[in-house]
């Protein structure tokens, strides 16, 4: 195993276009899962914790919320100006993991990481977050929502490292999110789902529910028509076209299914007998 | 006084600074790190085991089955299982060969080296299913242990019974989760062959390497190490790690450590059995339980283990804490082709006291009862019998414990505010359970009568005394109640009191720390042991005043280099007596009595449900430390919790596949309700102070009394543990007919 250890931002992405085997590490939470048993003889990691004054900043502009790649869960948690108009973020982060992981767990991380349970990931794409790209070759954005291409795959060259991630600031009037686990803390996601209501229109993002953390556009269309529903069997109806959840360890895709229907169908902003 | 004191944890401020060195801490030089080369599949013939050419393998100590000094033999109950699988495999991760080498990454990789054809051969996953003949591993029909316990003439009753009423009840295994996982150290000192390590019965560790090895006891020393949580988890099976310690560090000629990880403590070692209860009951219009026929069957996995006494205990606990004159309970255990099962907490009681006490409340539902009414008109009273015919004497009053814990609950109003609140809300529902259960303190029938305990207190020269026992502390409190109790007999704080680390070159045999034995049986001889040692004192002079302290330096001072030790050895009341061929007679010396309620919350959105609020009410004798014993109930109830709504232990070929906290959930600290314990304290005639076993007892009623109130909640009729959100949709879609 070998490690690099840049101490800037332009030397770290030149190691990255020299090597493309280079494995950047922020947090290390996801990395280290298991890391007895993982082969390790050909690991090359790019060690970004020396990068806190490029990437770590986090900041409200006229335009968006920026979170540098460093920003972790705590740091979230514990910057009041997200609270007002990004509770979402707030409210997935307290329900990662536990203390321990949230202090050290990166945003920009668990993107990368591109598992389709992830918990920040459907908060930030139901507040049209972009990924912003840097390379040698020069930056780009790529919206969060089209990040994902296939399980366990995104956009990102081997030779780019995340270096942001922005969400535009806007009126929004409904906000919610609801995480699914096998128990109060410490557990990865059966099945989640985030929902907001602002100008651009409504957003439905469900995790653990696909190969990667999705929209479901079908949903979006449904409230934006100013469904209805008498029972959670019409709302599933129209999410299962959204969706391909499957059975594993952790639960079945009925369950999947029947659940995120349910939590819709009872969702406070959602019209219906449900909220009579 | 110092029983029923809070002396704080003996063994607390080593384990808070991080002082106390666990196995995995013991440094010693030139150890070895031993791992295990483990059968593929879940049952079949060894073809061979190849070692690939690509690895240097002089550099390795490897032993298989052909380097046993003794029998392939691992002694238990039976000897059926070998040490070292030498020609068959019996379940997926059977041992077949290890491996030793200076450092724990090479010994790691050389694993993936090892190689083991195996012949297939079909495998039983299921203890119901038919046998053929090449199906039969054990006996002449795979059955471990067969028990029948009869009362009266229950076929007669059903005849005429206003009500008959049947059920079955399903419970999963449970794994043990201990934070520290298995681990052993094995070395050659003074001639001997040291073990030290994680365990529950150094002397069950000992007589396994006796006969392993064919050699005398002398020629070992087993030593307990701090213990990280056992549960019965470190009951039989340390018994087979310290046998593979001990045969590589013999090859080898150097110390050898196993220490597993996590992964392969959960896939390879033993869990709580699974099992398969059929209740049918008759009732009279009045609601009085008639007659009782119970089948109890479990899977015993594939070697006997401790299956007939898992068995014992489950079938003698079955009938509950019920008085009915008409009682037939047939158990059996059967062999699989699954690990092992072996020892849990509760030892086959939780799962048959499940069935039972969903059963009743079953019972109240047809009978159109209150189940606390039920109860009520069928709990014990003095003069009643147990299903073995064992008179039940105790002062106990059960109507009012349950009263009691129904009070403490707010059963009553609870009730009515949850029917308000159930018709109103669109998708919570809340319910108030709870079940009425026992558990039998020490070896179940004539088990005490042959483990013979002995315990010694020694008058140490400087005027304190040692206790001197094999009682392991697991994190439990052994060793502190020990001290309490001697201190108390001999009239001296705690502090004069000190208790010997379990090594068997210097404690004798007082029995396993097992079946909520320690304080009553062992706790008891540690009275007679001190009475002893305060005979000869007084034979020895009069002196009025002295101080215990005092009289004990003045007997060194006046017999230089040698030993005051008071003695106890079991010996079996003449009240108690049991029959063992007919299963009748005193099961136990004294049981300890409890009821528990637990209101819980459950989320129709998600069908997750979670428990609000939970009493536990217990009768347990004398309370010898009162923050200890309410830590023995908190934990229970937490690990009861747990086996009723999220441990699913998920089977693939027999073995645990889902061997990773991740995935195995035991409930947090998020999860789990505030546990109010209260204790009602009826002296036991048997027990140090009228103390009785708690060990086991808390785990023997969440599982009912949280399934209960589910059902009170949903209206879904639960009759299988663990339930997870996933099993109460599929029953809610099933019994509504949607989703
Ligand atoms: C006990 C525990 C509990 C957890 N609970 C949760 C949970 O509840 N919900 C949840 O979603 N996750 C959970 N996780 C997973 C993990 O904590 C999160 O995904 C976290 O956000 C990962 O961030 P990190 O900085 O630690 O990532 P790292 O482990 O450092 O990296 C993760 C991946 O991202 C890549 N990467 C990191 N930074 C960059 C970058 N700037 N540019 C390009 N690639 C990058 C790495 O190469 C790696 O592939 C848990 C993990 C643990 C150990």
């Amino acid at each position: 195993m070998r490690v690099l250890t840049p101490h800037c931002l332009s030397e770290a992405l030149d190691l990255l276009a020299g090597d493309a085997t280079l494995t950047p590490v922020a947090g290390g939470t996801d990395l280290l899962v298991s890391w007895p048993h993982r082969p390790k003889d050909n690991l090359s990691l790019l060690d970004l914790s020396r990068l806190h004054a490029e990437l770590a900043p986090m900041r409200m502009t006229d335009g968006h919320l920026e979170l540098g790649a460093l920003t972790t869960y705590w740091d979230v948690i514990t910057y009041a100006p997200i609270a007002g108009e990004f509770p979402l973020l707030i409210d997935a982060a307290r329900q990662v993991g536990a203390i321990q992981i949230q202090t050290r767990g990166t945003w920009a991380g668990n993107v990368a990481n591109a598992s389709p349970a992830a918990d920040g990931v459907p908060v930030m794409i139901a507040y049209d977050a972009e990924v912003v790209l840097g390379s040698r070759r020069g930056r780009r954005t790529v919206p969060l929502c089209d990040y994902y291409t296939g399980y366990k795959q995104t956009r990102r060259a081997a030779d780019e490292l995340i270096l942001a991630i922005r969400l535009p600031r806007q009126r929004r009037d409904v906000h919610w999110f609801h995480k699914v686990g096998a128990r109060q803390a410490q557990a990865i996601t059966k099945v989640g789902v985030a929902v907001v209501h602002g100008e651009a229109g409504w957003r439905v993002v469900a995790n653990s529910v696909a190969p990667f953390v999705c929209r479901c556009r079908n949903m979006e269309a449904a409230l934006e028509s100013g469904l209805h529903p008498t029972g959670p069997e019409e709302l599933r109806a129209i999410v299962v076209r959204d969706i391909s959840p499957i059975d594993d360890l952790r639960s079945t895709a009925d369950y999947r299914l029947n659940v995120l229907a349910r939590l819709l169908y009872f969702a406070p902003f959602m019209p219906g007998p449900a909220n009579a | 006084m110092s029983i029923g004191a809070d002396i704080p944890r003996l063994d607390g401020a080593a384990k808070l600074l991080g002082t106390a060195a666990f196995v995995d801490d013991e440094r010693i030089a030139g150890v070895l790190h031993g791992v295990t080369i483990r059968s593929p599949v879940a049952r079949g013939r060894i073809r061979a085991i190849r070692f690939d050419p690509s690895i240097d393998w002089s550099q390795f100590t490897i032993v298989d089955h052909r380097d046993l000094p003794g029998p392939n033999q691992l002694r238990l109950i039976d000897v059926d299982m070998p040490v070292l699988a030498a020609t068959e495999v019996r379940y997926k991760h059977e041992p077949i060969a290890l491996i030793a080498h200076r450092s724990p990454r090479a010994v790691r990789e050389a694993l993936h080296a090892v190689h083991v054809d195996v012949d297939p051969l079909p495998p039983v996953f299921d203890p119901r299913t038919p046998l053929t003949p090449e199906l039969i591993q054990y006996g002449a029909d795979n059955v471990f242990k067969r028990i029948d316990i009869r009362k009266g003439d229950p076929a007669a009753v059903f005849a005429s019974a206003a009500y008959v009423i049947e059920g079955e009840y399903v419970t999963g295994a449970q794994e043990h989760v201990y934070l520290e996982t298995n681990g052993m150290l094995a070395f050659h000192a003074d001639n001997r062959l040291v073990v030290r390590g994680s365990m529950q019965c150094p002397y069950y560790v000992l007589d396994a390497l006796t006969h392993a090895f064919a050699r005398p006891r002398d020629a070992f020393r087993v030593v307990q190490t701090p213990v990280g949580g056992g549960f019965g988890g470190k009951e039989d099976f340390p018994s087979l790690l310290a046998v593979h310690a001990a045969l590589l560090a013999e090859k080898a000629g150097r110390p050898v450590k196993f220490v597993y990880d996590r992964q392969e403590d959960m896939a390879v070692t033993p869990k709580r059995h699974p099992a398969r209860i059929r209740h049918r009951t008759a009732a009279d219009r009045d609601g009085r339980l008639l007659a009782m026929e119970v089948s109890v069957l479990m899977d015993g996995g594939a070697y006997v283990t401790l299956s007939p006494v898992v068995l014992s205990r489950g079938t003698i606990h079955a009938a509950g804490p019920y008085r009915c004159e008409h009682i037939h309970i047939h158990g059996e255990t059967r062999l699989t082709n699954s690990t092992p099962y072996g020892a849990f907490r509760g030892f086959g009681a939780p799962q048959t006291l499940f069935a039972i006490e969903r059963h009743m409340d079953v019972i109240a539902d047809r009978l159109g009862l209150d189940p606390a009414e039920l109860r009520r008109r069928n709990l014990l009273k003095p003069g009643d019998t147990l299903a073995t015919g064992q008179v039940f004497r105790d002062d106990t009053d059960l109507v009012a414990l349950l009263d009691n814990a129904l009070m403490h609950a707010d059963y009553t109003k609870k009730k009515s505010e949850h029917a308000g609140f159930n018709a109103q809300h669109g998708y919570m529902r809340r319910g108030i359970g709870f079940a009425c259960f026992q558990h039998g303190s020490g070896f179940t029938g004539a088990g005490e009568t042959y483990l013979a305990s002995e315990v010694w207190v020694e008058g140490l020269p400087d005027g304190r005394v040692e206790v001197q026992t094999a009682q392991t502390d697991m994190g439990q409190g052994t060793t502190t109640i020990l001290a309490q109790i001697a201190a108390d007999r001999l009239g001296v704080s705690t502090d004069a009191v000190c208790v010997a680390q379990p090594d068997t070159s210097r404690v004798p045999n007082s029995g396993p720390t097992v079946a909520s034995r320690t304080a009553m049986v062992v706790g008891r001889l540690v009275e007679q042991a001190c009475d002893d040692l305060a005979a000869q004192l007084g034979a020895f002079a009069a002196q009025g005043t002295a101080s215990p302290g005092e009289r004990i330096r003045d007997w060194h001072a006046r017999r230089p280099g040698t030993t005051l030790r008071g003695r106890a050895r079991y010996v079996k009341p003449d009240t108690i007596q049991w029959d063992e061929k007919h299963y009748r007679g005193d099961a136990y010396a004294g049981f300890a009595w409890a009821v528990h309620v637990a209101e819980v919350e459950v989320d129709l959105r998600t069908f997750a449900t979670r428990v609000t609020d939970y009493v536990a009410l217990q009768e347990i004798g004398r309370v010898v430390n009162p923050t200890l014993a309410r830590g023995q109930v908190q934990g229970g109830v937490a690990q009861g919790i747990g086996w009723a709504l999220y441990e699913k232990v998920a089977l693939e070929d027999g073995a645990m596949k889902n061997a990773q906290m991740t995935n195995y959930i035991i409930p947090g600290c998020a999860d789990l309700p505030p546990i109010r314990v209260f204790f009602d304290e009826q002296p036991s005639p048997y027990g140090p102070r009228g103390a009785k076993g708690i060990g086991e007892l808390p785990i023997d009623g969440p599982a009912p009394a949280v399934i209960n109130a589910v059902c009170r909640a949903t209206r879904a009729v639960v009759r299988e543990i663990p339930m997870t959100p996933e099993d109460l949709m599929e029953l809610h879609s099933r019994q509504h007919g949607r989703h």
